[in-house]
């Protein structure tokens, strides 16, 4: 990649190691339109190949490049060095809430275990010698979930969760947005089996409406808002005595 | 793993839970003193006076203000949790809905200590 | 390096009796308590206002409310309210921020609820004599 000549540099802080690594610096180019996600790259194709991280589509569609910049979770191809805090330095690090592989890559089982926890996976009642599902598309149920089916399970609202960082079991925002999802999906069968999997210690009831979810979403979703409704759905099936 | 500081908590919600959090603490350890110094007092009704005549020190009215401070806002904060979680009050709404919390408290705290 | 991939779930850590119905109930118990307390704690500033305002003495405060038995039913729902809700509110805290969970950490918070049950309703008592 050609560099210009006399491109003033600016230092970046990028985490190096595991959990018990430490924020190494380097000297960036500055170029206009920089991303977080440039600078990143920069650094492992043209200082220290060694240094690890994930991205993929680098066009805001994938979710893969999510890392915590500057204390905060965000998409780093969506992230212009510019937008990134005034006058502090650009501080790069790994996601928060997950244990760290190396560098800026994060392991994401738990995140998933979670989703899976949370009933998060559609449970199929037709085959394939059945008609076609019809979803009503102005129904309540259908309405409710239009911006959350939009979810690519990026994980940036789980970094973000504080009582994901107090409470290991806490479920987190996307797991429970997606429960949230299929519990209004007409085609769904897991019934009452899904509400007990949120229902129990970990599940909603332990979301404190702090939003910061719905804050960092790339997506603009509100998980808190899925939440609030899954609350609902509980109270109501504890009520009836279905749990 | 890595954890968040106080660059990701830099919005209402997060503030307006820390304050619901403290003020239900504060309330919450005040209970057992609030039920033991009532039923001393009462059991002896002269001694309600004495006890009345304790609390117009200035230390204890700045206390007391402070108490009603924290009951108004618990009351008001956890209304509003109330209506998200049960009525579904969407987000867009929630700073505005922090903003009344927070000037509900402050007049009913105000009332207390200019009429106390 | 602390990758875990293959290593067990964490979401079934600590978990034992605190299935769907207990988590459920206890969420359920929390928010009843508080709207009852809504209406009582605003109820109780009113009065509390009220009697700054019109700078009631003691006496005054005790006559109004010996004349009638709303103010003891009143303050006892108060007091039952409060004992469902405080306890389970500070065990969010207890379980969050000092990270202390489990059937001990219950059992005291049950205690808890029972003491303020025990001397709130005594404190009432005390106030309808």
């Amino acid at each position: 990649m050609p560099t210009l000549p006399d491109t003033p540099t600016f230092p970046v802080r990028i985490w190096r190691g595991g959990a018990d690594g430490a924020f190494r610096r380097y000297d960036v180019p500055r170029r206009a339109s920089q991303t977080v996600l440039d600078v990143v790259t920069h650094v492992q194709r043209h200082v220290d190949p060694s240094l690890a991280y994930r991205y993929a589509c680098r066009v805001g569609m994938c979710g893969s490049c999510a890392m915590t910049v500057n204390g905060r979770a965000r998409w780093t191809c969506r992230t212009h060095v510019d937008a990134v805090d005034g006058d502090a330095a650009l501080e790069i690090a790994p996601l928060s809430h997950l244990p760290i592989v190396r560098d800026l890559v994060v392991d994401m089982v738990p995140f998933f275990d979670k989703w899976a926890a949370a009933k998060g996976q559609f449970v199929p009642t037709a085959t394939r010698y059945d008609d076609f599902a019809k979803v009503e598309p102005g129904s309540a149920a259908r309405r409710a979930i239009d911006a959350t089916i939009e979810c690519i399970g990026c994980a940036v609202c789980y970094a973000s969760c504080d009582v994901v960082g107090w409470k290991a079991n806490y479920l987190g925002p996307a797991a429970l947005n997606r429960a949230f999802t299929l519990v209004n999906d007409v085609r769904d069968g897991a019934g009452i089996a899904r509400v007990r999997a949120i229902a129990r210690d970990g599940g909603c009831e332990s979301c404190h409406t702090h939003q910061s979810c719905t804050r960092r979403c790339p997506k603009h979703l509100s998980p808190t808002g899925s939440i609030a409704a899954l609350k609902r759905v509980m109270t109501r099936a504890a009520l009836k005595g279905e749990l | 793993m890595r954890h968040n500081d106080l660059r990701s908590r830099d919005h209402a919600g997060y503030w307006a839970f820390v304050v619901h959090r403290v003020s239900g603490l504060v309330l919450a350890l005040f209970l057992p003193v609030h039920f033991f110094v009532l039923s001393r007092a009462l059991a002896n009704p002269a001694g309600l006076d004495v006890f009345f005549a304790w609390t117009s020190q200035p230390g204890v009215k700045l206390a007391e203000t402070l108490l009603v401070l924290a009951l108004a806002v618990h009351l008001a904060g956890g209304v509003r949790l109330l209506f998200v979680e049960f009525v579904g009050w969407r987000a867009e709404g929630q700073k505005t809905a922090i903003a009344l919390v927070a000037a509900a408290a402050i007049a009913c705290a105000l009332l207390f200590a200019l009429n106390a | 390096m602390d990758a875990r991939v293959g290593a067990a779930p964490v979401v079934d850590a600590g978990e034992r009796i605190e299935g769907a119905r207990f988590a459920a109930w206890l969420f359920v118990l929390q928010r009843a308590s508080a709207a009852v307390l809504a209406l009582c704690v605003l109820v109780h500033l009113a009065t509390i206002l009220y009697a700054v305002r019109h700078g009631l003495s003691a006496q005054a405060i005790v006559a109004r409310v010996h004349a009638s038995a709303v103010w003891p039913a009143f303050y006892a729902l108060f007091v039952v309210a409060v004992a469902v809700h405080a306890p389970i509110g500070l065990r969010a805290v207890v379980g969050e921020w000092l990270r202390m969970r489990g059937p001990l950490v219950d059992a005291l918070l049950a205690l808890a609820a029972a003491g303020l049950l025990i001397g709130g309703l005594y404190t009432v008592f005390s106030l309808g004599r």
